[in-house]
């Protein structure tokens, strides 16, 4: 860990013993959000999504291309996180760390559970489907990446052009049409710091954090879970996480839904 | 979680397609030790799974960088071999899942081994799956605390793991490979059964919020007898000793 980021844990683990957190923020309570989408127009689809300090940034690419071979009938999605090092000092140039594996994993598996995007719908002809590319790119840490990331996954998504199929090519441009979307999912990310449980963990506050969880749903169900750190969770302590989670992912939902252009 | 394509009857007359009951496990076999060169190690049965785990350390964390001056760092290789399924060869290497599944059960190591015994080692747990049939990152999790255990190095709590899967809206445990891939949700779960501490928890699919605590729940009570079988595959050595000397 960084010694400037250690110096501010300690800071921070001080002020959840006396029930304060930075900026008297409530425990449940997110930073501020901004999803921005469309902001790329060669890409088929992106969004920005900046939670607090944190900003990440996802491009949707549509390529034609072989099934695979245990989905013939399907489209292939993609999701790839990079933590860039312009993102952070800690973040370094090289292979996709455990790190940024394990989030575009969880981000994946968020979208595929809720069925955002029916892939059989993908599927062109024998031997061709679309893939579509999900690619997270990290602009700047400051903690709870995984809200940030499914959000602006979610969002791009929301918003994203279906290329047409033309003689075995992609036609991307002219008039098009959009690529189906039938679900939102939002996920909800808390950390566990001694025995104080926070929504929507900062940096520093992850710094320090011993345990964390990301509850991913949508309306009616949980679609994917990922706990994450050295440390432990009790049964009680998922279970009311779910619920506020619940809670929570309305706002959330609403953000996407007011963020969607038609 | 698989397509809707194809998907087979999991369920038929309230039994599983192996005859086991929704909370029934699949037989299990766990023996300590086996790896002469490791200072602790471990060999598990599971259904059809078959998993070795070895533990090398505590010794010098290398590289330097990788060095925690408070306490031992833990660094964990799960693997499939190449052979391991009954569909096609597997290249080798690390796959993304493999990285994955490395980085979830370190975390759940690194909760119960008493790190701060031994600052600026490192403790290496290598989990080699050599055959496979669903539910191997659990097996793997269930052997790793075992060959941990044989070698020694302290720890608060002996963890085990087990998934949990749904078909329809029937909750079921210890998924198979036909399960896993045709079921609705996939729930694993490691649990520290001291605390009864959830040290690993992942899932995708659908379930609702009760679902989950149920799932949780049934995990728990099935997860005794796999927790009594890791106590006793670490007795058996010392109880063949004193059989042999009939002391």
């Amino acid at each position: 860990m960084h010694p400037l980021n250690q110096v501010k844990g300690e800071y921070v683990r001080e002020l959840l013993n006396k029930g304060v957190r930075e900026e008297g923020r409530d425990p449940f309570e997110y930073r501020q959000i901004k999803i921005t989408h469309s902001l790329l127009p060669n890409a088929e689809g992106s969004a920005q999504v900046e939670i607090g300090n944190t900003r990440v940034l996802v491009g949707i690419k549509l390529d034609v291309a072989t099934p695979m071979p245990d989905k013939p009938n399907e489209g292939n999605l993609m999701t790839m996180a990079e933590l860039l090092p312009l993102a952070s000092p800690e973040y370094e140039p090289g292979p996709p760390s455990p790190d940024s594996i394990e989030l575009a994993r969880v981000v994946d598996r968020g979208i595929r559970a809720s069925s955002m995007v029916d892939l059989g719908s993908l599927f062109i002809e024998e031997e061709k489907v679309w893939s579509l590319f999900v690619d997270i790119y990290v602009l700047n840490f400051d903690g709870n990446l995984f809200d940030a990331c499914m959000l602006a996954a979610v969002a791009a998504l929301s918003n994203t052009r279906m290329p047409k199929y033309e003689n075995g090519e992609a036609v991307r441009t002219g008039e098009l049409g959009r690529l189906k979307t039938n679900n939102i999912v939002t996920s909800c990310t808390f950390a566990k710091v001694g025995n104080k449980i926070l929504l929507d963990p900062d940096g520093s506050e992850e710094a320090v954090a011993d345990a964390r969880i990301t509850i991913a749903n949508d309306e009616k169900v949980v679609r994917s879970m990922q706990k994450g750190l050295a440390g432990a969770f009790s049964q009680e302590e998922v279970e009311d996480l779910i619920g506020r989670s619940f809670d929570k992912s309305k706002e959330l939902r609403g953000l996407i839904l007011s963020s969607k252009s038609e | 979680m698989g397509s809707s394509t194809n998907k087979p009857e999991l369920i038929v007359n309230g039994k599983r397609l192996d005859g086991r009951g929704f909370a029934d496990l699949r037989p299990m076999k766990i023996i300590a030790g086996g790896l002469k060169n490791a200072a602790g190690s471990a060999y598990m049965e599971w259904g059809n799974n078959k998993v070795l785990a070895a533990v090398y350390g505590p010794k010098e964390a290398l590289p330097k960088h990788t060095q925690d001056p408070d306490k031992a760092v833990i660094k964990c290789k799960y693997s499939m071999a190449p052979f391991s399924s009954l569909e096609e060869h597997n290249r080798s290497g690390p796959n993304r899942r493999a990285i994955e599944i490395s980085k979830v059960t370190r975390e759940v190591f690194e909760k119960v081994i008493l790190r701060e015994d031994f600052p600026g080692s490192e403790i290496d747990i290598f989990i080699e799956v050599l055959q496979s049939d669903g539910g191997t990152r659990a097996a793997g999790i269930t052997t790793a605390a075992v060959a941990l255990a044989t070698s020694g190095i302290p720890m608060t709590d002996l963890p085990y793991a087990i998934s949990v899967g749904k078909v329809g809206d029937t909750l079921i445990l210890d998924l198979n490979k036909a399960e896993d891939n045709y079921s609705d949700a996939d729930m694993p779960i490691a649990i520290g059964p001291r605390n009864n501490d959830i040290l690993l928890l992942q899932m995708d699919g659908s379930l609702t919020k009760e679902q989950i605590s149920e799932g949780l729940t049934m995990a728990k009570k099935a997860g005794e007898s796999v927790a009594r079988l890791q106590r006793e595959a670490l007795k058996a050595p010392y109880e063949r000793i004193l059989e042999k000397y009939k002391i």
